[in-house]
């Protein structure tokens, strides 16, 4: 199952599962990040981490060591008009990519 | 008498509840710290109506146990017992602020939702249909902008009026297996409650809150059932209580919000979105953020802050200054020519222009004049006077430094600073924000220290101020041209190593106080919002500069002037002549307690008594160990680098003891100033103490090895002070090196021993 941590700028995802415990998860789920809630990744910090995402309508930024326990799927209309990345590439292969 | 009314002020974070509490009180405020912890208490009186307190809690997303903020407010809401509750949540972002209406709805209190920001959400022509709300939620719903002061005071009136009145039963609901064990919980624990509190209780047992447990002291038989139930549930729906919890209130919000509200342009990039993709732009962000650095810095510190700083320690609190400046430049041109040799006696500035004598000028001239005792002018001029200059001495420059901090935050780029320099800072146990405190600690640690206030999380905060003054400050400067000038022929690295000094030992703290268990246990997730950028007020920026400057002079000042006027005392009095009174600094009490303790520095290389007085004077300000240096060798007066008591010191002390004593200088316990702020931002004596043992501790150690091992390098013979020195160095290594202690999560979701 992939991560919101191998996403990619641009890519428009569906929260399937958050993994972890404790206070980083709830942290992260007060903010909005549920199951089935939609993340549209925004960008990558300057220096590689951390990350930015839009979540109900707002920016939200997380370091991908956070992003990792967040799983997450392609929504449907993403996948048609990314059809050329199905799979979410390999983690941090993106960094390179803006 | 009219009845008292407390409303409460709820909100997230950037929602606009300092804008409406502005508003609602007008200056009618008083600002604090809640007992023991660095987060703001603000309470204020209804400008229409005294009777009407306003509580402004601190901006939390969540009623969670996790934070400082959310304890507090938790406590507050549970223990005052408001009257009634305004929550005011963000127009342009419902869904998440929602999220804390729904839980501030279980608390059985009265519920007035403002609905803020719709100046925002009618230009983008977004559409809030707040009657729908009002009826979904089940409370009063008004609709607000609390920049544009629009529905403002008919949201605190009708708060009001609903102050007492009946208890706010949600309408939301959660699945049915969660109300089934919510009915459990209410039925086992809470049913001898008043029915308003069982909601939000029942809920937060279902959730396993210790705070909450801890609180209501159930017997053990109660909490065994109850687990039960909670176990119960989580099998069925796969999940953590806490989470399943978090997750519905999100499909409640989900369920009702299409109905209340209709966006225009879904998809649009906003105006902020459009800063963002240059101000955060991986390209542009660092040389953009260098740049606004860079301005901060220099107004603040080099130009105006420079002169306001110079005007009111040298001005006010010194000997004087031309008023608007008149006379200066024709004062100057008359020093040149005296310095040249033109003309013979000293220009008096007096004498030019419209000259307005300094405070200790004033008032030791009246003290003159009525004959005064040489002692109490003394206590009043070097003791009082001074003690007082140095606490306001530094506030002309705090106060530009938080104006432009206000704005920072206000505009919403102070958020982007942390998301630009996480990446670097995290490593050393900071926040990407610790990278203000340290540039402005540069310039002087006292704003510096204040300036670690942008922090949220407590921890990387406490690390900030811990570390902030290890960077030479503009003070330190006078102490590295002495060392420099007098040892080192005025060698060209010296300098630059202080410096280099300062931020290894940033660095090097923070990683090493990271692992400690001190800090071990506040691991807290870095999940921020990047608010929407937006115009600050001015009326915003002022109040936030003078009540931080309020703050410092307040909570700060106190420590600074009894400290100046205790050391005052210990350097001007003593055993002179077989009676106790006022002798020179070298009989003083203080040049006696410099020998008692003058020892302890001997492994360090310079333990004569000189150089541990002149440590001590460098309390007050660092500065003063120039100056103390220049008296005890016997000069009346000395250069700012000490030119004149070169010689003096380097034939007592050898260049390698002169630059321990040096590190330990930079590094040890900053002046009283700057302890009196790390008090006032810790807000807690126990991490002020800590905070000064670790610093003092830390140079210790350092200016120990770098003489110990110096001397080892060089030749020397191997003693037990090379021995603690290697001693050190592993101990260094070790707390640099092994690895962080698995931390346990504080209040995590794990079960407790039931």
């Amino acid at each position: 199952m992939a991560t919101l941590r191998a996403a990619m700028p641009g890519d428009k995802l569906r929260v399937t599962k958050i993994t972890g415990e404790g206070q980083v998860k709830h942290r992260i789920m007060n903010m909005g990040i549920t199951r089935g809630s939609e993340i549209t990744v925004r960008k990558v910090a300057p220096l590689g981490d951390p990350m930015e995402i839009t979540v109900r309508g707002y920016e939200l930024s997380l370091r991908k060591i956070d992003a990792d326990g967040i799983e997450v799927e392609r929504t449907p209309e993403s996948l048609r008009g990314g059809a050329s990345r199905p799979e979410l590439c390999e983690r941090d292969g993106y960094e390179n990519a803006d | 008498m009219k009845m008292r009314i407390k409303i409460a002020l709820a909100g997230n974070p950037n929602s606009g509840k300092t804008t409406l509490f502005n508003a609602l009180t007008g200056l009618n405020q008083f600002v604090g710290n809640w007992p023991g912890v660095t987060v703001e208490k603000k309470e204020g009186r209804f400008r229409e109506d005294e009777n009407i307190i306003i509580m402004d809690l601190p901006g939390i997303y969540s009623l969670s146990p996790y934070t400082p903020e959310e304890v507090v407010s938790r406590d507050y809401l549970l223990d005052e017992k408001p009257d009634v509750i305004i929550n005011i949540v963000d127009g342009t972002n419902l869904e998440r602020n929602l999220h804390l209406t729904t839980q501030l709805a279980e608390l059985g209190i009265p519920l007035v939702v403002a609905v803020n920001m719709m100046d925002v959400v009618k230009k983008k022509e977004d559409k809030i249909d707040s009657a729908r709300l009002e009826k979904e939620l089940g409370c009063r719903v008004v609709e607000i902008s609390a920049l544009k002061g629009t529905g403002v005071m008919e949201a605190a009136r009708l708060a009001a009026s609903l102050a007492g009145g009946e208890k706010h039963i949600p309408r939301h609901s959660f699945s049915g297996s969660v109300e089934h064990a919510l009915a459990h919980i209410e039925e086992a624990a809470l049913h001898s409650l008043p029915e308003g509190k069982q909601r939000f209780l029942a809920v937060k047992l279902f959730e396993r809150d210790e705070k909450i447990i801890a609180r209501l002291g159930l017997p053990d038989a109660a909490l065994k059932h109850i687990e039960n139930d909670i176990r119960l549930c989580e099998e069925e729906l796969d999940d953590d209580a806490e989470s399943i919890i978090t997750a519905e209130r999100y499909a409640y919000i989900e369920s009702i919000i299409e109905g209340c509200r209709t966006i225009k342009n879904k998809g649009k990039l906003s105006f902020s979105d459009k800063i963002d993709m240059v101000v955060t732009n991986r390209f542009l962000a660092l040389p953009i953020f260098a740049a606004v650095m860079f301005i901060v810095y220099f107004v603040s510190i080099t130009s105006v802050g420079a002169v306001a700083t110079d005007w009111a320690n040298d001005g006010i609190f010194g000997d004087g200054w031309h008023f608007l400046g008149i006379g200066s430049a024709a004062y100057s041109e008359a020093i040149d020519a005296f310095e040249a040799g033109e003309i013979s006696d000293e220009p008096d500035p007096a004498g030019y222009g419209a000259w307005v004598p300094g405070v200790p000028v004033l008032l030791g001239d009246a003290l003159e004049a009525i004959n005064c005792a040489e002692w109490l002018q003394g206590l009043i001029l070097d003791g009082i006077i001074a003690g007082v200059g140095a606490v306001l001495g530094f506030v002309p420059q705090m106060l530009i430094l938080f104006a432009f901090l206000a704005f920072l935050e206000g505009c919403g780029y102070m958020a982007r600073i942390a998301f630009i320099m996480d990446r670097i800072f995290r490593r050393f146990g900071l926040s990407g924000k610790s990278f203000i405190p340290i540039l402005i600690g540069t310039g002087c640690g006292v704003p510096g220290i204040m300036a670690s206030r942008t922090i949220e999380n407590d921890r990387d905060r406490k690390i900030t101020i811990m570390t902030t003054t290890f960077i030479p400050c503009s003070a330190k400067l006078p102490i590295i041209a002495l060392i420099s000038g007098a040892l080192f022929g005025g060698a060209w690295w010296v300098a630059p190593s202080a410096y280099f000094v300062g931020i290894a030992a940033i660095i090097c703290s923070g990683v090493m106080l990271k692992k400690t268990r001190l800090f071990s246990g506040d691991v807290a997730p870095f999940v921020m919002e990047l608010p929407a950028y937006h115009m600050p007020t001015a009326v915003y920026i002022l109040r936030s500069m003078w009540e931080r400057g309020m703050s410092f002079i307040k909570k700060a000042g106190t420590i600074i002037l009894l400290a100046t006027i205790a050391v005052w005392f210990t350097s001007s009095f003593g055993w002179g002549d077989g009676d106790f009174g006022m002798v020179d600094m070298s009989d003083s009490v203080l040049a006696k307690v410099g020998s008692g303790i003058a020892w302890i520095f001997t492994p360090l290389g310079w333990g004569d008594w000189k150089s541990a007085v002149a440590a001590i004077t460098g309390l007050i300000a660092k500065e003063n160990v120039v100056g103390t240096f220049g008296i005890l060798y016997g000069f009346s007066e000395v250069a700012e680098d000490g030119a004149e008591i070169w010689a003096n010191l380097s034939a007592s002390i050898s260049p390698l003891a002169a630059y321990s004593f040096l590190v330990f200088n930079l590094l040890c316990a900053p002046c009283f100033a700057a302890m009196g702020a790390i008090k006032r931002e810790m807000n807690n004596t126990r991490w002020f103490r800590i905070a000064i043992g670790y610093q003092c501790g830390f140079a210790y150690l350092v200016a120990l090895c770098v003489y110990q091992i110096g001397t080892l390098a060089a030749g020397g013979g191997f003693g037990p002070g090379s021995a603690a020195a290697i001693l050190t160095v592993a101990g260094f290594l070790y707390s640099l090196f092994r690895p962080a202690k698995k931390t346990t999560m504080r209040n995590s979701a794990t079960v407790p021993n039931i």
